[in-house]
């Protein structure tokens, strides 16, 4: 599957298209097969995302995994810290990202 | 240390409000993301894989206790509760908002403090050696030049849109504490047969893709034609410098390419040229400058012994202080490499505590080291018992400067957007394997240092040990280097081989240093003995 992925513009924030809009958990993402190009123009251009792209990802039962450990990292925050990030939903919510 | 006169603020405050109002054409949409990258760049804002990343400028590295306490507030109020600090004498802070950085910028420039030229191809922030003003081996006190290249080049109409990024460094003793021959210019003060000051240029040097050591240029250019000369180095470098290839474009690959003897010849003719121009400063105002740099008001009656009845405290004063050039005074390093930690990283409490130290012991002073510690530059002898006592009690008393744990550490791929690997847990796996401080003691003087990426923020070239880490068909894959160094023997690190996973790359190192052990002379230490007997052993043991 693909999924698209950005920064909040305000904040920074990581933020995951959810199908209605941008989100902070990558669980919410859907995927957006081939209209990903089009879909990260309208939105960059809408001001509602900063630097978007779109990423190759593995769905799973508890969501979308990225394919590459840079926006697996991304998705669940620095692995050193758990206060830092996002913070997973259980102990073992990041043990997918390495 | 020096004070902004009204030119000095009002050149920051104009910045802020600038930003400020770049900052609000961005978030209305006047401005691309094209368009506003390079201006925020420019004032050391950068998108990273969490957040922005905001890097604030440490000029030499040097700061009071007003701005210490002021990054303690930035990291409590806009961040989430630490600093990191860096390898080129900076602080970074990893979870910054683009709505808030005007705010932030605005209250840093209430402590004459900024982010400007802490990105892009201009010239950055000065480095220095950490002991400067206090090291016992210095020829003069390097800051008052490190201030005149910092207002030099801020805003230097000429050098701002260089080819890449520029880094200049400035010592004044035999002994490299700063990495200076590993600079686009490195600068060494020293004295002639005559006694005069004059400085010795070292010009090439860096570490990224291509790492060099700079070549020395000039022996001897007299002290009050520094700027002059720099400036020619930099104007041959602006004209010739590659700008088709950010690959080629910093002025190692240039010198490298044209030969030291052409580069240092064109460097003449155009100082020939720059010197008829007046840049050079009156010496009154390099006077001026100084005088912001006249030594702290010593007691001179200080005992110049230290109780070392407390073993703990006796260690640490063993590994973490050395000598200072005023008797009753030691120069103090505080090391952010407590076993487990992130190197570098100090909490906003500990960046506080820090501040009231330096209030109290150090004469108002600390300086931030390429190594990602904190130095307490003035400290009192008698004072140092109750010092370490106060570090102690918040964690920051680890006695371990230049042993195996006291690792230089990128923020790698857990932070940074051009990462490949994460550096960081690798650096905490490291110093809990080597924990043992009896172990690292017995392994003597042994610098590490780990890269996330090629462009070697971490130093790995310069280390003992080095850790690269590269990106292997989408896992982290960590090369080892060994042999290299920063310090005055300035030396590139040799690849031993195929790279290794997380663990692998962990034993490996233990397998390095046990070779170390068994073929070591007495007092030899790990550096010297990799010189002495080659890779061979070293490799055998690695790779079998």
């Amino acid at each position: 599957m693909k999924i698209a992925t950005g920064s909040d513009l305000a904040t920074g924030d990581v933020v995951w298209w959810d199908g209605e809009g941008w989100s902070r958990h990558i669980e919410a993402a859907v995927d957006v097969g081939d209209a990903g190009t089009g879909l990260i123009a309208r939105e960059e251009a809408a001001l509602r995302v900063n630097v978007p792209y779109v990423i190759d990802a593995e769905p799973s039962p508890d969501g979308p995994r990225p394919a590459h450990i840079k926006d697996r990292i991304r998705a669940r925050g620095p692995t050193v810290g758990d206060d830092l990030g996002i913070k997973p939903a259980s102990a073992g919510a990041g043990s997918w990202v390495i | 240390m020096y004070k902004y006169d009204s030119y000095d603020q009002t050149i920051v405050d104009t910045r802020v409000e600038e930003f400020r109002e770049q900052v609000e054409r961005r978030l209305s949409g006047e401005l691309s993301e094209d368009q506003f990258k390079p201006l925020r760049l420019m004032n050391g804002l950068y998108l990273q894989l969490h957040a922005y990343m905001l890097r604030v400028a440490i000029p030499y590295g040097t700061l009071d206790a007003r701005q210490m306490r002021m990054l303690a507030h930035v990291a409590r109020t806009y961040d989430k509760g630490y600093g990191h600090f860096t390898t080129r004498q900076n602080i970074q802070f990893n979870w910054i908002e683009l709505k808030d950085t005007p705010d932030i910028l605005a209250e840093l420039a209430t402590v004459e403090m900024h982010a400007i030229q802490t990105s892009g191809n201009c010239i950055r922030n000065i480095s220095s050696d950490q002991f400067a003003g206090a090291a016992a081996d210095e020829v003069t006190d390097p800051r008052p030049w490190a201030e005149l290249l910092r207002q030099w080049s801020t805003f230097h109409p000429e050098f701002s849109y260089l080819p890449r990024k520029f880094k200049i460094c400035v010592i004044a003793a035999d002994e490299d504490r700063a990495a200076m021959r590993l600079h686009d210019i490195g600068i060494q003060l020293t004295r002639n047969e005559a006694g005069d000051v004059g400085a010795a240029v070292y010009v090439g040097g860096g570490m990224g893709r291509t790492p060099m050591i700079a070549p020395l240029i000039k022996d001897f250019v007299p002290i009050d034609d520094l700027l002059s000369y720099v400036e020619a180095c930099l104007r041959v470098y602006n004209r010739y410098g590659r700008r088709d290839n950010i690959y080629k474009a910093r002025i190692k690959i240039l010198i490298h390419e044209i030969g030291a003897d052409s580069y240092r010849q064109q460097v003449e003719d155009e100082w020939a040229h720059v010197k008829t121009l007046g840049l050079d400063p009156p010496r009154a105002e390099f006077e001026r400058i100084a005088g912001f740099f006249a030594p702290p008001a010593y007691d001179s009656a200080a005992p110049d012994t230290i109780d070392r009845s407390d073993p703990d405290f006796a260690l640490w004063v063993d590994q973490n202080v050395k000598p200072h050039k005023q008797p009753g005074y030691a120069i103090a390093t505080i090391s952010l490499k407590p076993v487990g930690g992130i190197p570098g990283d100090a909490t906003a409490a500990q960046i506080d505590l820090m501040a009231d130290l330096a209030e109290r012991y150090s004469f108002d002073e600390l300086r931030v080291t390429h190594a990602q510690n904190i130095v307490l530059p003035y400290v009192r002898k008698a004072d140092l018992h109750a010092l370490w006592q106060a570090l102690d009690g918040a964690g920051l008393a680890t006695a371990n400067l230049d042993l195996i744990s006291d690792i230089i550490a990128c923020p790698g791929l857990d932070y940074c957007s051009l990462a490949n690997a994460r550096s960081i847990p690798l650096a905490q796996k490291i110093a809990n394997r080597f924990a043992s401080m009896e172990r690292q003691r017995d392994l003597g003087e042994l610098k590490l240092k780990i890269s996330g990426c090629i462009n070697a923020c971490g130093h790995h070239h310069a280390g003992h040990i080095g850790i690269l880490g590269v990106d292997k068909r989408g896992a982290e894959n960590y090369q080892l280097l060994l042999g290299g160094s920063g310090a005055e023997d300035a030396s590139l690190g040799n690849i031993t081989g195929p790279g290794f996973d997380e663990d692998g790359i962990v034993d490996a190192i233990e397998r390095t240093v046990e070779t170390y052990r068994a073929v070591r002379t007495d007092g030899e230490r790990f550096l010297d003995t990799y010189r002495r007997v080659g890779i061979a052993p070293f490799k055998e043991a690695i790779y079998g």
